[in-house]
């Protein structure tokens, strides 16, 4: 447990738990839009502002955070004006991002192992500043994530209703696009830009394998992108006796870990809904009444605890039992 | 009324629109009284739901002026006033959404930034969902409801903002017969209580009794304004573009989209 009393130690676990917090706020949003990928497309542009900060000797931080806003606001641009090609266009963007990044760490004679920090985080060298950084940035982001969720909500939802609600479509985009390009860089350090997209995207996904609401959906992709954020530091700490391990893929692995294990469950959950949901109230063209003789009998009577779903028809529900639809009848059951 | 003669909800006087540098409508002079029921009917592609957009400001006018309630659409800033319905084939997004939550944001018009629900606000909301009749659905998440269900909870999230004047983009389109009639019955109340409403419809369906005045479209401009009309009479030669019969569960996908500006894929591909 000693290893929690190292300054660096503690630096790292702050900067984790509100990385946790903003990153999956956002992502939220984006999932919503359906650009899940917005994130890695900043993320690969933030490459070649970090690039820039170590070629210009600036603080890397704040150069990556000015070139993914940049980028930020020009894939929002290209979205809105573009039909078929966006996704083309913002392909351009990632490529150009990455390799412009590449090239300049080159050009100023700095080491891949140096842009590698960045990459894939490097989380335990973070300094006394970058944390407050990280926290003022990521303070802002959860702030307009959930003070703004209203209109984010709207605007994202159905933007052609938000805009004849009176609300400036375009002032939230941005916004969202900014907020997104932010916590990118913020969480830039603690799972690196390569990997950053999955912090926002990954415990979106975990949470709505088992929410049918927005607010239960955001809330619990915080809280999950926080447990597997600060989780995935301490394993990797932990593990870092023995072995290399960067705190970013155990970060990212974890959170798929949680994926992985609700998966299953949210398969169950909307198969269950599925079979529950009501047949057409239409009445049987003929009354038919069940026989016996398609192999089961009818030893039991159909109830709510006979095992044998249950499902709405019209004015009565209709037991399902091996592919039939039997609905009590007098003292019979009618094929429905 | 302390505006009279000012507060006619619609007045639009040689109204043009382009899509991608296409003239699509042209010379359009529409005026619409408060208490109206206004159906726009016409063919696929005959410009009705250009049109809803261009009077709901999602389309730019290319001439002409239109006003709402007085007021030129450039200055228009009472968009609490107005609900308005996209058509749209359902209304799911990327995460999951409650049916409360989808028709809370219809209440934003009327809502202060950063302010709480206020008491009105979740009254208005729960009213909107128990005048569509899915007060039993409002903790269930919108995907799991049935397409018809779906666009009621849309003209609830319209409803919730208590607007004046309604536009609905085929709110009928793809939904069967049960939910037309309970949208029907929805709309019957808006209109007891004195709404202005302009729908776009193919096939009027249970709502014809509810229409009091059709406008036709056909190629972009009005062929007819006055008193309803049934189905048969709009798609009769004179109303439509050419006779292409259409079969209300052909486009349920896109239900009477039509595309005004064709897409380009290979600009340098003869024809």
């Amino acid at each position: 447990m000693e290893l929690f009393e190292y300054g660096f130690m503690q630096r790292a676990l702050l900067a984790a738990l509100f990385t946790g917090l903003a990153a999956p706020a956002v992502g939220t949003y984006l999932v919503q839009r359906r650009m899940a990928l917005m994130g890695d497309g900043i993320g690969h542009v933030a490459v070649t502002g970090v690039a820039l900060g170590l070629l210009t000797g600036t603080s890397p931080t704040w150069t990556a955070v000015a070139v993914a806003v940049l980028g930020a606001v020009l894939i929002e641009v290209i979205r809105e004006r573009g039909h078929t090609n966006g996704d083309v266009a913002l392909a351009l963007l990632f490529y150009g991002g990455l390799a412009g990044g590449v090239l300049l760490t080159g050009l100023g004679g700095q080491s891949a192992a140096r842009l590698q920090q960045y990459l894939f985080g490097a989380i335990t060298t973070t300094s006394v500043t970058d944390v407050f950084i990280t926290m003022g940035l990521a303070a802002v982001v959860i702030g307009c994530c959930l003070g703004l969720a209203p209109q984010l909500f709207a605007v994202a939802h159905d933007q052609e209703f938000a805009r004849v609600a009176g609300i400036s479509v375009r002032a939230y985009n941005l916004l969202v696009a900014v907020l997104a390009a932010v916590s990118v860089t913020v969480a830039m350090r603690t799972v690196g830009l390569l990997l950053v997209s999955a912090l926002m995207v990954v415990p979106v996904a975990t949470s709505q394998q088992l929410t049918r609401s927005f607010r239960t959906t955001l809330l619990a992709a915080m809280a999950l992108g926080t447990a597997a954020s600060v989780g995935g530091l301490v394993i990797s700490a932990f593990a870092s006796e023995r072995a290399t391990v960067a705190p970013g893929p155990s970060i990212v692995l974890l959170s798929l870990a949680g994926f992985v294990a609700t998966w299953p469950i949210g398969i169950w959950l909307r198969r269950r809904v599925r079979l529950q949901a009501p047949f057409l109230a239409v009445d049987p063209p003929i009354h038919e009444q069940s026989d016996d003789e398609h192999g089961h009998d009818h030893s039991h009577e159909h109830g709510p605890r006979c095992g044998h779903p249950a499902v709405e028809h019209g004015d009565h529900v209709d037991y399902i039992h091996d592919g039939h639809r039997h609905a009590p009848h007098g003292g019979h059951y009618d094929e429905h | 009324m302390p505006l009279t003669g000012h507060s006619t909800p619609i007045e639009l006087s040689g109204g043009a629109v382009a899509i991608a540098g296409r003239p699509i409508l042209r010379g359009i002079d529409l005026r619409v009284e408060t208490g109206d029921f206004v159906a726009l009917m016409g063919a696929n592609g005959s410009g009705k739901s250009t049109l809803v957009r261009a009077l709901t400001g999602l389309l730019p006018l290319t001439a002409g002026s239109l006003r709402l309630y007085g007021e030129p659409l450039d200055h228009f800033e009472a968009w609490h006033r107005i609900g308005f319905v996209p058509q749209r084939a359902g209304a799911t997004s990327g995460v999951p959404a409650s049916v409360w939550e989808v028709v809370a944001a219809g209440r934003l018009t009327r809502r202060r930034l950063l302010r709480p629900l206020t008491r009105a606000d979740r009254a208005a909301i729960s009213d909107a969902i128990e005048v569509v009749g899915l007060t039993d659905k409002v903790r269930d998440g919108v995907s799991q409801l049935s397409g018809g269900q779906q666009q009621r909870t849309l003209i609830a999230r319209a409803l919730a903002g208590e607007p004046d004047l309604f536009f609905l983009d085929e709110p009928t389109a793809g939904v069967d017969l049960p939910n037309q009639v309970a949208l029907t019955e929805a709309l019957r109340q808006l209109k007891e209580r004195g709404a202005t409403i302009v729908l776009v419809a193919h096939e009027l369906g249970p709502l014809r009794t509810l229409v009091g005045r059709a406008v036709v479209m056909r190629d972009g401009r009005i062929a007819y304004d006055g008193p309803a009309l049934s189905d048969q009479d709009v798609h009769e030669a004179a109303f439509a573009a050419q006779h292409a019969h259409h079969h209300p569960h052909q486009s349920e996908d896109h239900p009477g989209r039509h595309d005004h500006a064709p897409q380009v894929v290979s600009p340098l591909e003869r024809r």
